[in-house]
Order: structure tokens, then C-alpha cells, then sequence
């Protein structure tokens, strides 16, 4: 379930009405369900409501994880 | 597209693929469940079960919303849009469901019922708002996630004091499916049916966050680790998972650190809590009764509760004959052990709720992996 | 139409162009009929068979074989980022009129008009439609208006049907696809469907994406001028390049593999099908080819076609294989391979 992706916010403007720019694309989302979000944050959209903020650092660890966990396996194969 | 791309690196997810295989241990089988339908999704999509070792098998769990809707619900909404005053809004995903008649909402729209779809909870507010002399309904479906801004619409209903606004509750719990599962006789008692581990949802668990995925993990003693949304998450979760049952743990991981708490989203729940409250027992499709399973309208907001202001009756539409839905949900049974798989029962005519939605069970292994005699491909050379 | 003999017919009022709109009178076969066909079809198409004011066009008929095609022409919103029903409708006959291989030589054009339609949308749409065929050239001869009442139609509803000749020698058709063959595409997918979705506001998107409406005439030209051999040529409209080739497959008794991270794409595209949950194969394309052809001809042909403005971003993006049950398959960007089915029913946004 759960069809989500994460988003730039770009612009925050009342009523908890903000727009996200994903790829060029820009949308009409609302932050009703998050807090403390300013732009240049990133939020995971879903059914036009960001859900949470995304942990840039935690990415980041996430990526570095998954280059940790493939070091030592050749790239010689496939 | 940041923080999409990286988390598809195809070059990456060999070296974890390969790594998988040397990990596994080759003297056992490894079973593992994804619960979420946008992860049986994401696996058929980028072909992740020809990647692994035969020996890692990958059963897809109920967390379909879509799926698990029962028919007799939808029943009542086609009731509502051939009723004369009324506009149903529902999501794209419920639009083409077809009941046991062969009927569904889209159809009811080409018969003129005035039916929309909508992308968002906020949309269907807004029509509410544009047409105050037709009573607006919306089908609200899906699990944890899905709820919140159901329950941010309704609260905005009774501040605007909307008198043409309902909703009809389906929302579904998550760790109440994961425990009827792990509950039925097949898995506990019988032992027929052997679930090592599971896949936790990932954006169900922004919503819930990690911690109540504990009770399981130390209850069944199976593990769970909770992945992103993207391939190289589902890919790094099953070597975690892999892990963990190597080393006889059975504990609660978080893949997805980078949008999951603890936690969860706290203000989210408090929304959720504030406008829901529990049923005591909800009929799943294919899973019969699961009790404290499901969501209802609290009488606060009686004004905004479909079932209630409209009296809708409770319809109960049984499956196909041969419909193989429930087994297969559960995780017992294979689309392949299906007698009407890709014969009677395909995407464009399905009569099970498995082959209904894209991440349905069925619909995935038809749509993505049916040229393979077996679930893994010789042509994944993975060593 | 009726005759207009040698002298024009007198008309009592001028078409109203900024503020009027079409009546059920426009369709009727009566004077406000002949008024709308002389100051607005014949004015914009502006060629010696209209002019004639027959009911038909007559025209010479050359030697070799003749190609005919239909499309009728439905979208929503009526105007759009790149294009509009009108330039659609030019381009969509023409282009399935060249990818058997022919010359477009004539057009005709029959309206469904719907009562209250602005007739300054009608203009603009009717001149869009002449621009289009003018650009080519390809005249639009003959032509047919109904108007159908108030909410029996979408706004208007446009039937193109074309003519063209195919040089000897040519032999392009769904059929020809054979083990071996090399798969091309003459540029970005998706970019129509997701800018027609962009200009309707139900789901408040904001982007630049346009349509890539396009006449792909001298473009197909150049193909055969490249690969007189050419075995098949097919534009994905409607259901996108997984459509069109799934029906290729079929008709040639093949299969085929792709490779996704070959298929061209814009950022735009992947942004709104993330977005929506949709699949960018499936998604229309109405200025774009798929070209298979034999494997010694694929380099030379993808050189040609990125030498043409409409072909810039043309790339190779998978082979035709042996399979008897005739699947296109995908190596996915992340390494595992999957089926890329028919489309059941349009896609419809998903939450899940």
C-alpha cells in the first residue's frame, strides 16, 4: 500500500498549503500532518499530504550502508 | 530525482544480491513475507526475485488495501452513486474493483452515477464545497498511512460545518493483519506453512513508527526489519533479515532510518485518535473476521459517518467458488496453485480481490513475472 | 453543403468570432451552416477542392499502392502545452499514414461540434489544424459539421481520415519483426499523456512539460531514404510503446527485450508517474516512433534519426527475440527482469 515518494518543498504558504518541486514538477501538497518544515526540507508526499520529513543524514547513512555492504564483492561479474 | 535514484542503483544492487547469496545459508530455505502491497509491487516491478537464490522465497502478504476490501462494502458505495443527490468520490485504485455481479463504480459512471476520482482526501472536501445541494461521499480506504488525512478532512468538515459531507471508513491496521496471520492454524499449530520473517511497510511505519512491530518480533519469534520504499532498501532488508535468522535473533530493524521513528509520526496519530476509534471485528476479503482490525467513525463526528447518517445495510458477498484470494493473502498458496489464474481470473476480468489491484499478489506475478517456469530465473547468475 | 454555383451566397450578419458560439442551426445544412463552412473551414484550410463547395473531392489517382487511415480525435482539455485537437488531429492521421511508408497526399476532416462551443475556441482550433497541414503540406479537401446539443459532447470531436501513396519497394508492417531485429524509438516517452495531464487541473501540477504533437512525414523519410528495409514502423499513441510493441510482438509472432536504462525519458515524465503511480511505458506519445529493423541497419538509423530535429533524443532500446508466447520483456535500470504486459483499462492514479 502506500504509494509515496519524497519531495523538495519549495514554498510554504498558509492554511498548512505548501508546493514541493519533484524533477521539475511542482504540486499543491498539504502539511497538516508534519511540523517544523521549512523550505529546502524534504517531505514524503502521499495523496497530497507529506507524511514526515526526510532525514538527510539518515539517507545519506542509508547510501553509505548499502556501498559498505557491496564493498568487497567484485565488479568484474555481471 | 534525489533521493529517489541513488536508492535504484542497479550496479549496487548486484553486489547486494551477490552478497545475499553468499550469506544465505545453502542447507535452508528462507521464507519471507513483504506485508505491504507497494512492496509485492516494487519487487515485481524491478524483477528483485530474480536476483536472489533460489533458496529465498518471497510470499506476499495482505497489506493491499485494495484487496482486502470487502465486496459487500463496495456493494453499499455502487448502492450510494445509483442513488439520485449523491456524488462518490473515491481514490483511482477502487474505481475499477468489480463486484460479484461484474458491476464496479466506473461502470456505475458510464450507466451516469455521478462518480469522481479524486487524488487526494482534500479533493473530495472541495467538491463537498463546490456542490452543497448533492450529498458528496467518500470511499476511504487503505491502511495506517492512508488515514491521517481522512481524519484532516473530516475535522475540516465540522469547522466549515459541511452538512453534504460523509465518509465511508475502511481503514485497516496493519499489526493486526501481521498477528492473524501469525495466529492462523497453518503457521502456529500446524506448521504448514513456514514464515520466517517479514518485510515491514515503510510508510505505514512513518505513520506508526518502529516500536509496534516489537510485540511480534518477541511474541512469534520473527524478525522484522522495515524498509523504504525503493529496491535497494527491499534488497538490504532481506540481507538484514537474512542475517538475523542466521544468527537465531528475531528483533525489530529499521531500514528506512531515513523517514521512521520510533515513534512515528506523533501529531499524524493524535489525529488518527482523535476523529477514529476501534472496531471490535471487520471482515477482510479472503481473511474472514479479524477483530480489532479496523477503524469506525468516532459519534463525535456521527455527522460525517456515511454508515451511520445513510443506515447502510451490512452485505455479505461471498468470493468466487474457486478463488484461492484467502490462502494465497495468508501466504499459504501461490497465484500459480490458483485453478483460475490467468484463465478465468486475469487483470482485465478479476474475480478474486489478488489479481484486483496492481500489488495484488495475483496481478503482480501476472503482470511482471508469469514468463518464468519458476519463481527464480536461470538467467540471475548470481554465485 | 449546398451548391454555391458562380455566385458567393449573401450572409445577413457576420460570424460573431470573439463571442459567439456554435448553435444547433450551425449543423442544420442551412444558411448559417454554408456561412460557418465559407468564413471558417474554407477560409482556414484555403485550398481549390474546398473552394469547389462539393459535397466531394475529386482528385487524380497515380500508380502504386494507396494507403488510407482513420483517427478520431477525443481529448481533454481541448488546449494544452505544445498543441490542441486541431494539430492533434493533422498530426495523428499523418503519422499513421507514414508509418506504412507512404507520402501523404490528402485530408479530410469531419466535425462534431457541441452546442455553446465559443467560436473563438473553434477558430483557433480550425486555423491550428490549417497551420499543421499547411506545414506539411498536406490539403485538407473535404469535410463534414455536425452539432450534436448541449452536453452530448465534449466541446468539439475531430474525425481526420488521410491518403498517401507508397513508393515501390517498401514494405513496412507489423508482421516483419523478426529474432534479431534491433529496436528503436525516435525520442522521449511519455511526454503527450503527462502534458495533457499537466493541463488539466484536477491535480494541481505545475510544470513546463509540453506535448510533442508532431508530423513525423520527413522524419519517416529519412528512415527509408537510410533503411529502404525497413521492417516496422509504428507511432505509440494511446497505451504508449508497451502497447505498441505488445502488439507487434503478436502480429509478428515474436518476442522482445528491453533495457530500461536505454529508453529515453524526460525528468518531468518520471516525476509525475512517480507521482500518480504511473508506468511511463504506457503513457501517449503523438510525435514519436518505434522503428525495428534489421541489426545492420540500427546505427546508421539512430545516427539519421538524431540528425533530425524530431528525432534528437533517438536511442536503441532493446532486440526482437525468439518467444512463443510473445512477451516484451524489460531488463529493469536495476537489474532483475520483468514482463511488460498489455494495459488493462487506462491507468488510473493509485494511492497504493
Amino acid at each position: 500500500m502506500c504509494l509515496a515518494i519524497p519531495a523538495l518543498v519549495e514554498q510554504i504558504n498558509a492554511d498548512d498549503d505548501a508546493v514541493v518541486n519533484l524533477g521539475g514538477v511542482r504540486k499543491a501538497i498539504s502539511l497538516a500532518l508534519v511540523e517544523d518544515i521549512k523550505p529546502g526540507d524534504y517531505v514524503i508526499v502521499h495523496a497530497g499530504y507529506a507524511l514526515q520529513k526526510l532525514d538527510l543524514a539518515e539517507a545519506e547513512h542509508t547510501l553509505q550502508l548499502f556501498a559498505d555492504m557491496s564493498a568487497g564483492i567484485g565488479d568484474n561479474e555481471d | 530525482m534525489k533521493y529517489i535514484e541513488p536508492f535504484r542503483n542497479g550496479a549496487v544492487a548486484w553486489k547486494i544480491a551477490r552478497r545475499i547469496a553468499t550469506e544465505a545459508d545453502p542447507h535452508r530455505d528462507y521464507y519471507l513475507m513483504e506485508f505491504c502491497g507497494g512492496h509485492t509491487h516494487a519487487i515485481s516491478r524491478y524483477g528483485i526475485p530474480g536476483m536472489l537464490p533460489g533458496n529465498i522465497h518471497m510470499i506476499h502478504g495482505p497489506g493491499c488495501p485494495v484487496c482486502v476490501l470487502p465486496m459487500g462494502r463496495l456493494e453499499n458505495m455502487i448502492q450510494l452513486a445509483q442513488t439520485p443527490g449523491f456524488i462518490v468520490c473515491s481514490y483511482g485504485d477502487m474505481l475499477r474493483v468489480p463486484t460479484a455481479r461484474g458491476d464496479s463504480l466506473l461502470k456505475q459512471k458510464a450507466r451516469g452515477a455521478d462518480v469522481r476520482m479524486i487524488y487526494s482526501a482534500a479533493d473530495a472536501l472541495q467538491i463537498a464545497l463546490r456542490n452543497p445541494q448533492q450529498q458528496v461521499v467518500f470511499l476511504a480506504i487503505g491502511f495506517e498511512t492512508t488515514t491521517p488525512p481522512t481524519a484532516v478532512v473530516i475535522k475540516q468538515a465540522q469547522m466549515l460545518g459541511l452538512t453534504n459531507f460523509t465518509v465511508f471508513c475502511n481503514h485497516v491496521l496493519t499489526p493486526s493483519a501481521i498477528s492473524h496471520i501469525l495466529q492462523s492454524p497453518e503457521i502456529r499449530e500446524l506448521g504448514l506453512v513456514r514464515l520466517d520473517g517479514f518485510i515491514g511497510p515503510a510508510h505505514v511505519s512513518t505513520i506508526i513508527g518502529s516500536k509496534p512491530y516489537t510485540y511480534f518480533a518477541e511474541e512469534f519469534q520473527k524478525p522484522v526489519v522495515i524498509a523504504g520504499f525503493e529496491p535497494l532498501d527491499v534488497m538490504q532488508a532481506i540481507l538484514m533479515l537474512i542475517r538475523q535468522l542466521n544468527t537465531g535473533r528475531a528483533e525489530v530493524e529499521n531500514e528506512f532510518t531515513r523517514a521512521v521513528l520510533p515513534d512515528g509520526n506523533i501529531k499524524a496519530q493524535r489525529l488518527v485518535a482523535e476523529v477514529f476509534e476501534l472496531r471490535r471485528s471487520f471482515e477482510w476479503r479472503g481473511l474472514g473476521a479479524v477483530p480489532y482490525s479496523a477503524l469506525r467513525i468516532k459519534s463525535r463526528f456521527a455527522e460525517f459517518d456515511a454508515e451511520r447518517r445513510f443506515a447502510l445495510p451490512v452485505l455479505s458477498v461471498p468470493d468466487h467458488k474457486a478463488c484461492e484470494c484467502g490462502a494465497i493473502l495468508r501466504g499459504v498458496k501461490h497465484p500459480r496453485d490458483c485453478s483460475i489464474f490467468g484463465t478465468a481470473c486475469t487483470p482485465d476480468n478479476p474475480l478474486g480481490s489478488c489479481m484486483v489491484s496492481s500489488e495484488g499478489a495475483c496481478a503482480a506475478y501476472y503482470r511482471y513475472g508469469r514468463f518464468r517456469e519458476h519463481d527464480h530465473d536461470d538467467t540471475a547468475k548470481v554465485h | 453543403m449546398r451548391q454555391a454555383g458562380k455566385r458567393k451566397p449573401v450572409y445577413t450578419r457576420k460570424l460573431d468570432f470573439r463571442h459567439g458560439r456554435v448553435e444547433m442551426a450551425h449543423g442544420s445544412g442551412g444558411r448559417a451552416m454554408t456561412q460557418l463552412i465559407d468564413q471558417l473551414f474554407i477560409a482556414a484550410f484555403d485550398n481549390d477542392y474546398l473552394r469547389q463547395m462539393n459535397d466531394q473531392a475529386c482528385f487524380p489517382v497515380g500508380s502504386g499502392r494507396m494507403v488510407m487511415s482513420t483517427d478520431c480525435h477525443v481529448v481533454t482539455p481541448l488546449f494544452f502545452p505544445g498543441g490542441d485537437i486541431g494539430s492533434l488531429s493533422v498530426h495523428g492521421t499523418v503519422n499513421d499514414i507514414v508509418m506504412s511508408g507512404a507520402r501523404p497526399l490528402y485530408l479530410s476532416a469531419g466535425f462534431i461540434l457541441e452546442e455553446g462551443l465559443p467560436l473563438a475556441d473553434l477558430k483557433r482550433i480550425v486555423e491550428s489544424m490549417a497551420a499543421a497541414a499547411q506545414a506539411i503540406p498536406v490539403p485538407v479537401i473535404t469535410g463534414d459539421t455536425k452539432v450534436v446539443e448541449q452536453g452530448s459532447g465534449d466541446g468539439i470531436f475531430i474525425t481526420t481520415t488521410g491518403i498517401g501513396v507508397v513508393p515501390e519497394g517498401v514494405h513496412i508492417s507489423s508482421e516483419r519483426a523478426k529474432p534479431g531485429d534491433k529496436i528503436l524509438v525516435s525520442g522521449t516517452i511519455g511526454d503527450h499523456g503527462i502534458a495533457i495531464l499537466l493541463a488539466r487541473e484536477d491535480f494541481a501540477f505545475y510544470g513546463t512539460l509540453e506535448s510533442d504533437t508532431a508530423a513525423l512525414h520527413d522524419l519517416v523519410a529519412a528512415i527509408v531514404q537510410t533503411a529502404p528495409d525497413m521492417h516496422v514502423l509504428r507511432d505509440p499513441t494511446r497505451g504508449g510503446i508497451a502497447t505498441a510493441l505488445n502488439e507487434i510482438a503478436h502480429q509478428s509472432g515474436v518476442g522482445m527485450l528491453l533495457h530500461e536504462h536505454c529508453i529515453p525519458m524526460k525528468e518531468q515524465v518520471g516525476a509525475v508517474c512517480e507521482f500518480l503511480g504511473f508506468d511511463p511505458l504506457y503513457m501517449a506519445n503523438e510525435g514519436k516512433l518505434i522503428a525495428i529493423c534489421a541489426p545492420q541497419d540500427a546505427n546508421r538509423l539512430v545516427d539519421k534519426m538524431r540528425a533530425h530535429p524530431l528525432g534528437q533524443n533517438a536511442a536503441m532500446i532493446g532486440e526482437v527475440i525468439e518467444d512463443s508466447h510473445c512477451f516484451v520483456q524489460m531488463e529493469t535500470r536495476f537489474g532483475g527482469r520483468r514482463v511488460v504486459d498489455w494495459l488493462s483499462g487506462d491507468q488510473l492514479p493509485r494511492i497504493c
